[in-house]
């Protein structure tokens, strides 16, 4: 008798097209490789046990983040160290990459992706909030073609995607900067680095000329199966220059939103409050960011 | 060290510089061999199938499908380890540790291993092995496990040391007690007393090497085996007598070993490891991963401790009474009697009581970790009396200071001390600029004292004298923190010679003799004894060659600054002889020359710190930062002050990990949440700031240069600093570590209610 | 299946054959017998394993070892230059940064790769940069400031 284990496949296919043939071919226990830091992991811990191993790193094009007409374009493959060094990306959303370079060490970050970490679909996952409240898309690439799924609607379930057999991302696309907008995040940890968000939130709001509120997207994560984007949260603040009123109010209805469960990490009580602190902080860091004052 | 007590008579020409470690090339250059860079011929891996189960009777283990996987060599269960010491109860709980027999007594105790040809075929195996449980009820916290109807580990344990004898059994396996006077009429002449109860939480070594060996055994009867271990002769004494093998048919050789703090003095996969290469009449290679690591080694208790402090005043502590109950995990070891013991060590009271309750849970077997048992103790009664400061008005160092034992005191636990070093920290902590020092917003300060014993115990050195003079210094104490340069400048210091030429290396069990491990601070103190007398031993036959080749009477030579000088008129001008010079004409004037020495040290002298703690707390959060923090120390004498430094630095750091974040996590269903360090949070870089120390030196009466053990004591303050400081900060007392935001916020809400 | 990888390894044209699930840390441990990359947890969390890949510092436990085709690999076996010690490995041994010594090789190579990127970084930056490399006997206090000296070391050139 053999083991099944000794029969992995390992393939890097170096176009799009190639790997959509292959995931759609592909039988039995199959996984994308783009970072690898989850996958890695579960491997170790037994919990992934892979017929086949899909590394997406080599196709040049998904290494790339240019700026479009239409805003950014996130290759799959592009690591979150990459995403911090480039300048105008940084400038542009800087939430984004600020939740993009919390994860894990500097190790981690020369691997990981945000592609990858959306993959994941884990509540905690750093890079999610800040993406729900960028409006970020994620673009599908499969057997029918592409496809483009808001990124607050790609996570279905703990551990769970809307990724269909054959399908993987290709990128993510971020929109445009607006003039007088700014984003933030912000997550609760134990420690300084190196840990899973216990609660986390992501802003990205629009100004007028005199500062007033004109649109805004509010993301929270770790409080749900989910990453939660909280249309009650965002609506609290719209038409305000973010008064005290304004952030008591953003507060509650995070903590309102919040359907959160008492783990390792946190307790129900624990998250629900400081999702309201972290909002709250997060909110007039973006306004800052937006030119508020 | 402008604080240093003077230390009286003696001037160093080696001890007390700082040179360089010689194990310290290889280890940056990736050369040093640890457990798991072992690799020999023919070499298989090992595996162990652990219990998912938290408590469960093993009905059936079946290893047939596992057995007959191309490429596995031999599987391994409880049959394979019969019980041979028929008794001995220790050795039997080892033994039932290391491989389970009728019954699982926690979640990631090992029901079987397998050695195959590579590990993903061992793996395999493991997935073959059919396990039969009938689950049991189980218990993991302390206090429900000393409650009458708590599920029973072990039915046939009745509690030691209460008279009279308990007819039924219970979790609680041991009761003892220690103290003196009487509480009741101390407590009835305070004029506060205050009466409280605190948690700590489970915390593991975290030592970053994973248990690792490779075991050789051959059909002779012979075996070898080679471990990262804080002992190797008693790794020796329990494998062999685990197997059934006489103790001298196996040689254990210690690898490097990256970091132990206690973890490392119990066996956990080496007997495994060798009856499976018994059994598949190869070598063995077993390394336990990160969350073996964390299932199932070494964890220190988790406690519940009850205290009780009476003062007056003018600020006299009239007496102290704790109850501590400490979880062991299985089997019953000695955790509470050491809280009990360490607990009011700092403090001459006229009336003390401290009773200590081994409970028995379903958690791995507890482990020594640095100063075992005395910080959650420390913490306990440190917080109580910064409390009963702040209620009569009092500075803490200064109550402290005034009830701080002394030479001439009566121990808590019963000696008297001799010459010690708590009031001297006290007085150090007053005067260092960081107890001045301005706070900020929301930030608090704290402070703490600190009490470990030390041990001494066996010990074995031999030093040669090789001809060209250079000296090999060969010990049998594990090196787990630059000893070996230490014990290198004892032995240069003692044979007046320099430091680079002498080589220390920690020898195999077949090359000196039996070495009790490096536990209770003990490798430099006690090596360094065996060193100096050893030194001293090869002195006395350097005089005699000197003699034989002046040819004048050995007692008209003497030893000065590494040489042999004649005395007197009539050879008073032959000129010195360098050790160098005598070695050279060792083989025309009795052959090699050698010091041996062999010896129980006695006298570890008691060790003493005082810590000081600044916190920020973020209100909203609860999350908490340490801005500074200092360590006051008595070292005895600093043999190597780097790397004394380096050892209170380094307990600060465990003691602020326990302090904030680390904890073991258990689920309702038993099993550990958090075998990882993702989740199980020891402190990293960013976490803290420079530890600053500062080393004094008290001499320990009873070694030949002042020297006390200094590896424990600066884990056992950390804990109640840290509370301290952060009680200040939140102004709310915090009476469970870790101090974790959610029990921070909890505790600031519920003050404000 | 196993596969052949050919990799420059500390400059060395290397290659090695491994199954396609297997960590590039058991490869370079048990296959190229580079046993200076240590293993403390296997899952990204203790940085003992750190290797420098493509100029870039990862986890060796969270790269595969067929990854690693036609990459180049720097472990701390390749940092001295014969018996000269890299300015870090001196500075660490000068300021006895390490005890037990099993982490010291990841806080190497991060720290080499900190300063490539960042020859001044201020203590925070250390920090910060290093929070990936758990060192559990030091406290971290002697091992930033063999950093910070061996920074200024390697600026002066």
């Amino acid at each position: 008798m053999l083991t099944g284990e000794g029969l992995v496949q390992y393939v890097a296919p170096e176009t799009t097209k190639d790997a959509v043939a292959i995931l759609a071919k592909a039988r039995g226990s199959t996984h994308v490789l783009a970072g690898g830091s989850d996958l890695l992991v579960r491997m170790k811990g037994g919990y992934v046990e892979p017929d086949l191993i899909v590394d997406i790193k080599r196709i040049k094009k998904l290494h790339e983040v240019s700026k479009v007409a239409g805003g950014f374009v996130i290759g799959a493959a592009v690591s979150c160290a990459s995403m911090g060094s480039n300048k105008a990306l940084k400038k542009a959303w800087p939430g984004i990459v600020e939740a993009a370079n919390l994860i894990g060490s500097d190790q981690i970050q020369g691997r990981c992706t945000i592609a990858g970490n959306m993959c994941n679909a884990s509540p905690a996952a750093d890079s999610v909030p800040a993406l729900v409240a960028a409006g970020a898309r994620a673009k599908i690439a499969g057997p029918k073609g592409k496809r483009a799924v808001l990124v607050e609607k790609f996570a279905t379930a703990p551990g769970k995607t809307c990724l269909k057999k054959g399908e993987f991302v290709e990128r993510i696309e971020l929109p445009k900067r607006l003039a007088k907008s700014g984003d933030a995040y912000l997550r609760f940890i134990p420690r300084t680095e190196m840990d899973i968000a216990v609660v986390s939130a992501g802003i990205n709001l629009t100004l007028d000329r005199k500062g007033i509120i004109t649109d805004a997207r509010v993301a929270l994560g770790a409080v749900a199966p989910t990453v939660l984007l909280v249309a009650p949260a965002a609506k609290a603040i719209v038409g305000t220059a973010l008064d005290d009123d304004a952030l008591e109010k953003l507060g509650a209805a995070c903590s309102n939103a919040c359907n959160p469960i008492d783990d390792k990490r946190g307790t129900v009580e624990f998250r629900i409050r400081v999702a309201a602190v972290l909002a709250k902080r997060a909110a007039k860091l973006a306004y800052t960011r937006a030119g508020g004052k | 060290m402008s604080n240093n007590t003077k230390f009286t008579g003696q001037s160093f020409k080696s001890v007390g510089t700082r040179p360089l470690r010689p194990d310290g090339l290889d280890k940056v250059t990736g050369r040093a061999r640890y457990g798991a860079d072992i690799q020999l011929p023919g070499q298989l891996t090992a595996l162990i199938l652990r219990s998912p189960h938290a408590h469960a009777t093993i009905k059936s283990i079946d290893t047939s499908k596992a057995e007959k996987l191309k490429g596995v060599k031999a599987v391994l269960t409880s049959a394979d380890l019969p019980d041979k010491n028929k008794g001995d109860q220790d050795l039997f709980d080892i033994l039932d540790n290391c491989m389970a027999r009728k019954k699982v007594l926690y979640d990631g105790h090992s029901v079987a291993a397998v050695a195959a040809i590579d590990a993903v075929t061992a793996r395999a195996a493991l997935k073959l092995i059919k396990v039969e449980y009938a689950i049991l009820p189980h218990v993991t916290d302390v206090d429900e496990a000393v409650k009458p109807k708590a599920p029973l580990l072990n039915r046939k344990c009745i509690t030691q040391g209460v008279e009279p004898t308990p007819k039924k059994a219970s979790n609680v396996a041991k009761r003892t007690e220690f103290g003196h006077g009487n509480t009741e009429t101390g407590f009835a002449e305070a004029d506060f007393v205050k009466e409280r109860n605190f948690k700590t939480e489970q915390t593991h070594q975290g030592y970053i090497e994973p248990h690792a060996c490779v075991a050789s055994y051959s059909p002779d009867g012979t075996a070898e085996l080679w471990v990262c271990t804080q002992g190797h002769f008693v790794f020796r004494q329990q494998c062999a007598a685990l197997l059934g093998m006489d103790v001298s048919k196996l040689r254990v050789t210690p690898t490097e070993i990256g970091g132990g703090f206690g973890g490392k003095t119990h066996v956990w996969a080496e007997p495994v490891a060798l009856a499976l290469s018994r059994k598949a009449n190869r070598p063995v290679k077993l390394v336990m991963s990160r969350e073996e690591v964390f299932r199932a080694s070494g964890p220190t208790s988790a406690t519940s401790i009850d205290i009780k402090i009476g003062i007056t005043k003018d600020g006299t502590i009239t007496a102290g009474d704790a109850t501590l109950r400490y979880s062991n995990g299985p089997y019953v070891g000695p955790w509470a009697m050491l809280g009990a013991m360490t607990a009011f060590a700092c403090y001459d009271l006229k009336n003390v009581r401290t009773v200590g309750y081994e409970v028995l849970v379903n958690r791995p077997k507890t482990t020594a970790y640095r100063a075992p048992s005395a910080p959650m103790a420390a913490f306990a009664v440190e917080s109580v009396i910064d409390e009963l400061a702040a209620e009569i008005g009092m500075d803490p160092v200064e109550v402290r200071i005034k009830n701080a034992a002394k030479e001439g005191s009566q121990s808590s636990y019963g000696p008297v001390y001799g010459p010690i070093g708590i009031g001297p920290t006290l007085e150090a902590a007053q005067k260092h600029p960081h107890m001045s020092a301005k706070l900020g917003k929301n930030q608090g300060r704290g402070m703490a004292c600190g009490f470990w014993f030390n041990f001494g115990g066996q010990t074995c050195t031999d030093l040669n004298i090789a001809p060209d003079g250079t000296v090999t210094l060969t010990v049998g104490t594990i090196d787990v923190g630059g000893a070996r340069a230490s014990l290198s400048l004892i032995a240069a210091e003692e044979l007046g010679i320099s430091y680079e030429d002498v080589k220390a290396v920690v020898g195999d069990t077949t090359s000196v003799g039996y070495n009790d491990m490096t536990d209770g601070s003990r490798g430099t103190f006690s090596s360094s004894m065996a060193t100096i007398i050893a030194a001293r031993n090869a002195i006395s036959i350097l005089k005699e060659r000197a003699a034989t080749m002046w040819e004048i009477p050995v007692d008209k030579v003497i030893w000065e600054e590494g040489h042999a000088k004649a005395t007197g008129k009539k050879h008073g001008n032959l000129a010195p002889l360098s050790l160098a010079e005598i070695a050279a004409e060792a083989p025309n004037t009795g052959g090699p020359i050698a010091g041996h020495n062999e010896l129980v040290a006695d006298g570890a002298g008691v060790s003493f710190a005082t810590h000081i703690c600044d916190v920020e707390v973020d209100r909203e959060t609860g999350r908490t930062k340490v801005v500074r923090y200092t360590v006051i120390q008595d070292a005895g004498k600093a043999v190597h002050p780097t790397y004394v430094e380096g050892q209170y630095q380094g307990g600060a750091a465990q003691g602020i990990g326990w302090a904030l974040n680390e904890e073991y996590i258990y689920g309702d269903d038993g099993r550990l949440q958090n075998p990882g360090f993702l989740d199980y949070r020891i402190p990293v870089c960013s976490d803290l700031p420079m530890i600053d120390t500062q080393i004094l030196e008290i001499p320990n009466p009873n070694h030949p240069y002042g020297v006390r053990g200094v590896g424990e004591t600066s884990i056992v303050p950390p804990l109640a600093a840290v509370a301290n400081a952060v009680s200040n900060a939140a102004g709310v007392r915090m009476t469970h570590v870790p101090m974790s935001a959610p029990r921070i916020l909890k505790a600031i809400d519920s003050a404000q209610d | 299946m196993a596969q052949l990888v050919s990799t420059k390894i500390n400059n060395d044209p290397i290659q090695f054959v491994c199954e396609p699930q297997e960590p590039l840390l058991d490869a370079l441990r048990d296959r190229v017998g580079l046993t200076g990359v240590k293993e403390g947890c296997g899952t990204g969390d203790c940085g003992a394993c750190s290797i420098i890949l493509d100029g870039t510092l990862v986890c060796s436990c969270l790269v595969l070892g067929v990854e690693a085709e036609g990459r180049a690999i720097e472990t701390v076996e390749g940092m001295a230059d014969g018996a000269t010690l890299h300015p870090l490995q001196t500075k660490f041994l000068e300021h006895a940064a390490l005890q037990c010594g099993i982490c010291t090789p990841g806080f190497l190579i991060a720290a080499k790769a900190l300063l490539k990127n960042n020859p001044a970084p201020t203590e925070e930056e250390i920090r910060y940069a290093l929070a990936g490399n758990l060192c559990r006997c030091t406290g971290y206090d002697k091992i930033v400031r063999a950093v910070q000296d061996a920074a200024k070391v390697m600026r002066k050139g």
